[in-house]
């Protein structure tokens, strides 16, 4: 993976097969601390402690396509090798908490890349799980919620290529949504 | 690019609204992109991203675009399979950005299939 929209985009994928009504993604990055820090977290059904350790072997997988599964393990080297911390938090029906870091500045860092083509790839896949995406530098906050979209849309799908564009240029742009 | 508000996000479902009632909920095509963590490392959220815009650009109708996961064929990802009408689905192998367009546009919109980039049966490509 070359950036850290895309471990994103990977991980979340996760969240769609545990059944997440709702993901959180949230981007932090705090110049004076040189941190940047990714939460991914879903209410989808959670994996018990054993499911979680085996979830960061490469080697683990609970699909049968295959016999490997590098998504975990490749988003925690990539928060290794520039300085920072990985942390899987899960529990049976509460959902599980993704929490990667990574020392802003390091030359090793990935960068955050497109995060409005991994936003919108995962609505098109999966148009009926809502998305809360904030994204904080320092003090600016940029908050995208398809809770707030869908109110307005009413029965038209979040998924027509009308409002993907609406969402990509918002994303883009990181424009907050008002009147 | 102005400020978007609700008020264009009105604008667009109420143009949205006009295209849904006039197509057919089935569509001509089915497109489907797989995107598991060898997809995605190889570059299908960029072939995804070109597919949308093409589709948004082009103002095409009745195409349905969809994802799935890992196929198993690692090797060859980016992978997208279209499904054109009663037609037996084909699998496209080793896909870019332009690739996926000239995809859409002969097979998904022509129902002419695009030889040069298919996994046909039996002649798995050595790289």
């Amino acid at each position: 993976m070359k950036e850290i929209a895309l471990h994103i985009q990977d991980i979340a994928e996760n969240s769609v097969r545990a059944g997440a009504g709702l993901l959180v993604i949230e981007i932090r990055e705090e110049t004076r601390a040189d941190l940047v820090t990714v939460v991914i977290e879903d209410d989808g059904h959670g994996m018990d402690d054993d499911t979680v350790r085996k979830a960061l072997n490469p080697f683990f997988t609970t699909k049968t396509v295959r016999r490997i599964g590098m998504g975990l393990s490749m988003f925690k080297q990539a928060a290794l090798q520039a300085d920072g911390r990985f942390d899987v938090d899960s529990a049976p029906g509460r959902g599980t908490r993704v929490e990667a870091s990574f020392r802003l500045t390091h030359m090793d860092r990935q960068p955050l890349g497109n995060m409005a083509a991994t936003i919108v790839a995962l609505l098109m896949s999966n148009p009926d799980m809502d998305i809360l995406y904030r994204h904080v530098r320092d003090e600016d906050v940029f908050v995208f919620d398809t809770r707030v979209i869908r109110q307005t849309l009413e029965d038209v799908p979040i998924s027509e290529p009308g409002v993907l564009q609406f969402v990509r240029e918002l994303i883009s742009a990181r424009q907050n949504l008002d009147e | 690019m102005g400020k978007m508000t609700i008020e264009e996000l009105r604008k667009i479902r109420a143009q949205a609204k006009k295209t849904i009632n006039l197509r057919d909920a089935k569509g001509k095509a089915r497109i489907t992109v797989h995107m598991g963590t060898c997809g995605i490392a190889s570059g299908a959220r960029e072939v995804m991203d070109a597919l949308l815009k093409a589709i948004e650009d082009q103002g095409i109708q009745d195409i349905l675009v969809t994802t799935s996961g890992c196929a198993g064929l690692c090797s060859h990802e980016p992978m997208a399979t279209v499904e054109y009408q009663n037609s037996p689905p084909v699998k496209y192998v080793d896909l870019d950005a332009e690739k996926i367009v000239e995809v859409l546009l002969k097979h998904a919109v022509n129902g002419e299939i695009v030889k040069e980039y298919a996994l046909a049966i039996g002649s798995e490509k050595m790289n």
